[in-house]
């Protein structure tokens, strides 16, 4: 249960990653340090601000997205044109001046955050006690994956974003405003890791370095997905998070390692991914 | 990318003279390995253009097995430091035989997420003592006969050594074996069609620095006397990459003048912003990759270079 859990939070910021992988090209390091500041702006807003979660919930990916937005303005968008590397060592660093300030302003150790009263509780399921906050992680964040993915591949935005990963140039020339695209594009990424941390904020503790680990984890399910597939993003976030919620109970020492070892597995075996095509 | 010969004369001069200016000798062998490190890093990045973003993995887990077989099993220095360097090859040998399958980005990931695995391992495993890291490592004696236990005599020992591998990397780029490297740095389909066994080229380039940096990981255990978890971390490969980026990728000197930045810039900041040295990190790696991406030696050879 604990790895459905785990296996949300992963499919919701490997989707993030895997749609600013399709459109810009970028790899984004910062994912896990968006993920870790959504989750301090539901902390900040309860403590300083007074708003509630379900106000949290809209705000704090709001909010994260924005500075998304103006990163990719003033920074991602003078290096599409150069090697990929470039974006990645950019969002890298990135990474580090948001975990290093955010430690210098609130310390390194973890803070609660109380689960809303409406959450609050378990079902009891006879053979074990389901909490309700659990259940509306998993709900929830299956729900934004879902809509997310009918949204890049059902509808019209969906298709112009597609066809804009396809050949920019040629969107551009009907008269489709790329570079807008592009920018909210990252924006929306950023927002789903920022919602990702509001949704963990009352499971986890919230602390400047839950992202960093995170997002080699969240890497190695994407590089298993397939880099770019929305599905394969989704997919195997939810199974892996399975796998190593599994292994936590039968081989615990192993569950820090099982998602590395299947991604070196998948990778002799299909070097493109599960879902990746060359 | 030649630098004068006045250039490298001042830097001789430099380096013997150094321990005798006053300078913390630790902190001059310190400077010297990550240096070693940030040059066997660029044999990668600088020279085959692949960005492995997991090399702490080779220095950490050389470091490990050095500091383990000295301390506790007795090696001698030499031995345990060979020791060390054979099992950061033979770990260079197996991710890189799957990373190397894959190109740019992919191969980034891939090499970040092995070296995860290898970092919890050493979190988790026996020997390396866990949380604590590994303490009190000695230093030993060259062959039984010169005892490295001053820091001056240390000092020279791990000059000689960088010395070694910097000429030993200059030699390996010139080689043929360098040529097909920079070909393939080129355009790796080309060299494809012309009958390079590409794939190869770039395994046997990734060992070998995946070796060299074990050597360093292995100096630096042994200079310092202790291992922990960081050397293993994934802080510490994102530290070498801006070594080698902020010194300038491709160029011989740029990683010697990165790392020296970097770790100097690291010693003199935290004992004055605390936890916000990261952020300074930060701030140089964006200001590196947004305008001078060439590095300081790239940039200043790139201003002195005949024009043709």
């Amino acid at each position: 249960m604990l790895g459905l859990v785990n296996g949300s939070f992963y499919a919701l910021l490997s989707l993030g990653l895997a749609v600013i992988f399709g459109l810009l090209g970028v790899v984004n390091f910062a994912h896990g340090a968006f993920y870790m500041l959504g989750a301090f702006a539901a902390y900040i807003g309860l403590q300083f601000l007074g708003v509630n979660y379900w106000c949290a919930l809209l705000l704090a990916p709001l909010a994260v997205g924005l500075l998304g937005v103006v990163i990719e303005r003033l920074f991602l968008r003078h290096l599409y044109q150069l090697d990929p590397l470039y974006g990645l060592l950019l969002t890298f660093g990135m990474a580090l001046i948001a975990e290093g300030s955010m430690r210098g302003l609130f310390g390194a150790s973890g803070k609660s955050y109380p689960v809303p009263e409406l959450l609050q509780g378990g079902f009891n399921l006879g053979f074990m006690v389901l909490p309700i906050y659990r259940a509306w992680v998993i709900l929830a964040s299956v729900t934004v994956c879902g809509t997310t993915w009918f949204l890049i591949e059902r509808t019209r935005l969906g298709a112009r974003l597609r066809a804009a990963t396809e050949n920019a140039r040629l969107v551009q020339a009907f008269g489709i405003n790329v570079p807008l695209m592009v920018t909210l594009t990252y924006g929306a990424g950023v927002a789903l890791a920022a919602l990702a941390g509001v949704l963990a904020a009352p499971v986890i503790q919230v602390s400047p370095l839950m992202g960093s680990s995170l997002v080699i984890v969240v890497f190695a399910v994407v590089v298993i997905g397939g880099m770019g597939s929305i599905l394969g993003a989704i997919v195997s976030g939810l199974v892996l998070g399975l796998i190593e919620g599994l292994t936590k109970v039968i081989y615990p020492e192993a569950s820090n390692i099982v998602v590395f070892v299947i991604m070196a597995l998948v990778l002799m075996w299909r070097p493109t991914g599960l879902f990746g095509k060359e | 990318m030649r630098a004068p010969i006045v250039v490298y004369a001042a830097l001789a001069i430099l380096a013997v003279a150094a321990p005798f200016l006053g300078l913390y000798p630790v902190f001059l062998m310190k400077l010297l390995c990550f240096a070693m490190f940030a040059c066997a890093f660029n044999l990668l990045l600088g020279f085959t253009k692949m960005l492995s973003f997991g090399h702490a993995a080779y220095f950490g887990s050389s470091a490990y097995i050095t500091g383990w077989l000295v301390s506790v099993h007795g090696w001698g220095t030499i031995e345990g430091i060979l020791a060390g360097v054979a099992a950061a090859m033979l770990l260079g040998l197996v991710i890189g035989a799957i990373a190397v399958r894959r190109q740019g980005i992919y191969f980034a990931m891939i090499t970040l997420a092995l070296a995860q695995l290898v970092f919890f391992v050493c979190l988790q495993a026996e020997f390396t003592g866990g949380e604590n890291g590994l303490q009190g490592i000695p230093r030993g004696s060259l062959f039984g006969l010169i005892p490295l236990g001053s820091d001056r005599t240390m000092y020279f020992f791990v000059l000689a050594v960088f010395v070694a591998v910097y000429v030993l990397i200059r030699r390996i780029v010139g080689s043929p074996f360098g040529q097909v490297l920079k070909a393939i740095r080129a355009n790796e389909s080309r060299a494809v069609s012309l009958g390079y066994k590409v794939d190869r080229y770039k395994l046997l380039a990734f060992v070998l620095s995946a070796s060299l940096s074990g050597l360093a990981g292995s100096l630096k255990a042994m200079v310092l006397g202790f291992v922990t978890l960081s050397d293993v971390s994934q802080g510490t490969s994102g530290e070498v990459i801006l070594m080698t980026l902020l010194g300038g990728s491709g160029t011989f000197l740029g990683p010697v003048v990165g790392a020296n930045m970097v770790v100097a810039l690291q010693e003199y900041l935290s004992d004055l912003v605390g936890s916000w040295v990261s952020v300074i990190i930060g701030v140089i790696f964006v200001v590196c990759v947004m305008t001078f991406r060439r590095g300081f030696v790239g940039e200043i050879a790139r201003r002195f270079a005949p024009r043709d």
